[in-house]
């Protein structure tokens, strides 16, 4: 496979062709912000957070879905880039019902240690405090829409990995939600296997195991590759 | 059916045109047939029943004739050639006027439009040539005019790279809205290595207050559908798909009927014109989003996905549909091809300006005299368009002009004498979009204006990326807060933020475009947003600036 | 006498929308209660008996999220009396667990927790949404937590009894 130079933050560094700019950049020790991607699912680029420059392209681009390209020359950390990535944390604050005190995942959340890794003790936005009601019709587990950031990790999961498909999304721009089969409460899904393997891809606490109480859901979202990479040694 | 047929056919039905002693076009395109246009063909049909007068005149239901708010239009044309344009016409006033020409008197001068109104007399009309003239039912009356000939020409005299370097010479860019140079398009799909590939053509027109593209698929969808069997020609491509949006039954329904008719007389489907070259036309109905105008969602929407934008490179033209290159282009840029390839590219060219050659169609609306459908060469200034075609601004002096639906911006009286095109717009902030041009006069507020543009793209945001979701309606609720007098200096500082916010990070051109219209109207307007926030009043007095705090809490 | 009182910031604290936590992990702070009382005057507080807000405060700290027309009134006063305000805790930060009744409608909520009993002329009316402070009045420090850990509360206070610009460490900065 030919290999390609990059300069990433000054530093020249190598990559293989086909990787993507996420790869390259984790893979030399930085530790680019995401919350959209989870290692071994196809990467969806919309949370924006993983966004860099590189040289001679207008604006910022993804890094997850951007390919790595020889002798692009790619900064992770700009001011602007920081104050874009704290902007879309508050966003995502403010865009629904995230009241971290009373979370099973307080202390474990992905959202919540990004926004103190950006800094943010306020929110600047209104918070729009949208009505969603809880699916907690399954029997082991129980879904929030109100803390989801609508990452699709879970769709993706259920679709890639488990196969199921049993989660997709549903409505437009705001108003989108993860739906169960054809809208249905998840108790009555025929599509669930009950793997959970969702509920472990969840950053948030959108997704959780029942009688978990605050803070005590255990997030293991490195399952989802150990799994994938499992299945790659033993089918061959 | 073989190109000699094809001409016989022609020279026949131009025969038969040429007998009927009246010509009577009834436009039938959703404006007039939503004023009663229906009624009116029925009142003349009857007439002429009882005057058995069947065989000497022509009634035909047509496509846009242009001045839509002055609807049902009538157009009358004498066996010497003569046009006369009726405005608002009822069934007993058409009837009565039928009438009158059936006696041979001279033509009533009643509801008659001008021949030299500058409506009519400032277009150029490629495009639309056969709008008003032609029935979109008959596919025969499209062939009259020279119909298919381009495509017969094409596949018996011409390589595929003729067609792209005609295209490329031509000039012609995109008329969706981005204005990339079509031949370069094409000549990248066709050269692109793979034995699939597609041509799909755009009709998913979404912005508020523009029409072209339904115009042209209900007026002469036919012109539509050899635009891409000449593009399918040209790139390689065998399958074709036509993607309408969902709120456009009438165009959906004569394309349909269009391509029925054309694969009967060869010239879609297998073996086009008994040469060697196939292309088939499927027809596919948008649901309603418009985000699926994007063209990576639109893709994603006729493969029967959830129509979710992604990522561009890779371009469709490298992957497209189902993985393979596929050639994307609006209807009305595919309309354009047929022309083209007609009169050749030097012809074309020499309409409009350098770099922006050819004819656009605009559909003008909001404070204008005559409302309607206008096809000008590019470059043509705004104030042409504002002043002599659409008759000058009603209801106060002109303030601004919108182009580009949701993603342009306002341009305001002092840039009246800018040409529109694809730069001088990019220049004021603006963009030429699809070619919807709102007028307002000097009682509408531009902050009510913005407000009302990024409520439409928080409907329409697809939800992928969190800048184009969350942010739109951060910024709807800002501009709430500025028309109801209740915001500050921060607000303003906060809400120009998020535009830059969208425009950089948002992954497709709806995100990052949403803030044009914020951003346009604060460029050129920002003493209006001042005195929303400093001296909590709206110049226009459009805005209730009595609002409580309660009336901008989501 | 007076001199020595100039020295000593004068300090309020005020409760709105919230369950008094913040107010516990104050007192929370141990030993460093002996420091801030040798350096501070409290002059109003739920912890004081004074009941007026006095003019002329030097910091604020404010617990609770803005609920009710009172809680309303109370935080423009303390503002416009106060050189330094500081949100203390999540509910004054985002609205926390009083604001989880926003999506839900505020007269079926009455109905539901007063029932008949209900006499509006006893309580202060409910705003439409538990706001956060800072959607409100102007607010100079955040110290977020539920309730913030002592630790945080210390920290902030120590670098502004010193006259030093406070800076929480990232570590310090999570909510919940």
């Amino acid at each position: 496979m030919p290999a390609l130079t990059l300069t990433i933050d000054g530093r020249l560094v190598s990559s293989r062709a086909g990787e993507t700019l996420l790869q390259v950049i984790r893979g030399n020790g930085i530790d680019l912000p995401t919350l959209c991607y989870l290692e071994g699912l196809s990467p969806r680029g919309g949370c924006r957070l993983c966004m860099v420059e590189v040289a001679g392209r207008e604006k910022p681009q993804a890094a997850c879905v951007t390919p790595a390209e020889e002798g692009m020359v790619v900064t992770t950390g700009s001011e602007r880039l920081q104050r874009y990535r704290r902007q879309i944390v508050e966003l995502l604050l403010a865009e629904r019902n995230h009241t971290c005190s009373v979370c099973v995942v307080n202390g474990q959340c992905e959202l919540q240690s990004l926004a103190a890794r950006f800094g943010i003790d306020h929110v600047r936005y209104a918070y729009l405090s949208p009505r969603l009601p809880l699916d907690a019709s399954h029997q082991r587990f129980g879904m929030d829409p109100g803390r989801c950031v609508l990452c699709a990790r879970c769709v993706r999961t259920c679709d890639e990995v488990e196969g199921a498909h049993t989660l997709d999304l549903r409505g437009r721009g705001v108003r989108s939600c993860i739906s169960i089969d054809l809208n249905e409460p998840w108790g009555r899904s025929e599509t669930c296997t009950t793997c959970g393997k969702c509920v472990q891809s969840c950053p948030t606490g959108a997704l959780f195991e029942k009688w978990t109480a605050r803070g005590e859901k255990v997030r293991a979202p490195e399952l989802i590759p150990r799994i994938l990479a499992w299945r790659e040694t033993h089918e061959r | 059916m073989n190109a000699s047929d094809l001409e016989k056919l022609a020279l026949h039905e131009a025969g038969r045109e040429r007998r009927y002693c009246l010509r009577i076009s009834i436009c039938m395109g959703s404006p007039c047939m939503a004023a009663g246009a229906a009624a009116v063909k029925t009142a003349i049909e009857e007439l002429i029943d009882r005057h058995g007068a069947a065989a000497d005149i022509r009634v035909v239901g047509t496509g846009c004739v242009g001045p839509c708010s002055r609807g049902p239009i009538l157009l009358v044309v004498t066996r010497d050639g003569t046009e006369y344009r009726y405005e608002r016409v009822t069934p007993p006033a058409a009837a009565a006027l039928v009438d009158r020409f059936l006696n041979g008197d001279v033509a009533p001068t009643e509801r008659l439009l001008p021949a030299d109104l500058p409506f009519f007399t400032g277009q150029t009309r490629l495009v639309l040539a056969n709008c008003g003239y032609t029935d979109p039912e008959r596919i025969e009356d499209y062939i009259a005019r020279g119909g298919y000939q381009s495509l017969s020409r094409a596949i018996h005299h011409l390589s595929p790279e003729a067609v792209c370097e005609e295209v490329t010479r031509s000039g012609l860019r995109g008329r969706g809205g981005a204005g990339y140079p079509t031949g370069v398009k094409w000549e990248l799909v066709r050269k692109a290595s793979g034995s699939r590939k597609y041509v799909v053509a755009n009709g998913d027109e979404g912005d508020p207050g523009a029409y072209m593209d339904r115009t042209i698929m209900e007026a002469d969808p036919h012109r539509v559908l050899e635009g891409m069997a000449l593009a399918g020609f040209a790139v390689g491509a065998e399958q074709g798909y036509i993607y309408v949006r969902g709120e456009y039954p009438l165009a959906a329904a004569r394309l349909r009927q269009a391509i029925q008719t054309a694969e009967r007389l060869q010239l879609l489907g297998g073996r086009i014109l008994e040469s060697r070259v196939n292309f088939r036309i499927d027809l596919r109905m948008g649901a309603g989003a418009f985000v699926c105008g994007e063209e990576t969602a639109l893709l994603a929407s006729v493969m029967g996905r959830r129509g979710h934008p992604v990522t561009r490179p890779p371009y469709p033209a490298q992957r497209g549909l189902r993985g393979c290159p596929t050639l994307i282009n609006n209807v009305e840029t595919f309309a354009t091809i047929p022309t083209i390839i007609r009169y050749g590219w030097e012809e074309f060219a020499s309409v409009g300006g350098p770099g922006n050659s050819g004819t656009k169609v605009f559909a003008i609306c909001g404070d204008l005299v005559n409302a309607g459908l206008v096809e000008v060469p590019l470059g043509t200034t705004l104030r042409q368009i504002v002043e002599e075609i659409g008759g000058g601004v009603t209801g106060g002096a002109f303030k601004a002009a919108q182009t580009g639906g949701p993603s342009g911006g306002c341009i305001p009286a002092g840039h009246l004498d800018t040409p529109m095109d694809y730069e001088q717009l990019k220049a004021l902030g603006s963009i030429m979009g699809s070619g919807g041009l709102i007028v307002m006069n000097d009682q509408r507020c531009m902050v009510d204006v913005a407000r009302f543009f990024i409520g439409f793209c928080q409907d329409e945001s697809c939800g992928k990326c969190v800048p184009c979701r969350a942010g739109t309606v951060q910024m709807g609720l800002l501009l709430d807060r500025i028309c109801s007098g209740l915001a500050s200096a921060c607000d303003l500082e906060q809400l120009e933020e998020l535009c830059h916010l969208l425009q950089e990070t948002s992954l497709c051109g709806l995100g990052s475009a949403a803030p044009n219209p914020v951003l346009s109207t604060l460029r050129h307007f920002r003493d209006e947003y001042e005195a929303h926030v400093m001296d909590h009043c709206c110049p226009a007095a459009v805005c209730n600036m009595a609002a409580t705090e309660a009336a901008c809490q989501p | 006498m007076k001199g020595e009182r100039t020295n000593r910031l004068r300090v309020a604290t005020l409760w709105l929308s919230g369950c008094s936590g913040c107010h516990m992990s104050l007192l929370d702070t141990d030993e460093f209660l002996l420091k801030l009382a040798e350096a501070i005057d409290l002059v109003h507080s739920p912890l004081a008996d004074a009941p007026k807000f006095p003019s002329g405060v030097d910091l604020v700290l404010i617990e609770g999220g803005v609920g009710t027309e009172h809680d309303l009134e109370r935080a423009l006063l303390a503002r416009s009396r106060s050189r330094q305000v500081v949100s203390l805790g999540d509910c004054a930060i985002t609205g926390n667990v009083p604001a989880l009744r926003n999506p839900l409608d505020r007269e079926a909520i009455i109905r539901e927790v007063y029932g008949v009993a209900w006499q509006p002329e006893r309580l202060p009316a409910l705003l439409p949404a538990v706001l956060p402070l800072h959607r409100v009045i102007a607010v100079d420090l955040f110290i977020p937590g539920c309730p913030p850990e002592p630790e945080r509360i210390r920290t902030v206070l120590t670098a502004i009894i010193r006259g030093e610009a406070p800076q929480l460490p990232q570590e310090m900065l999570s909510f919940g």
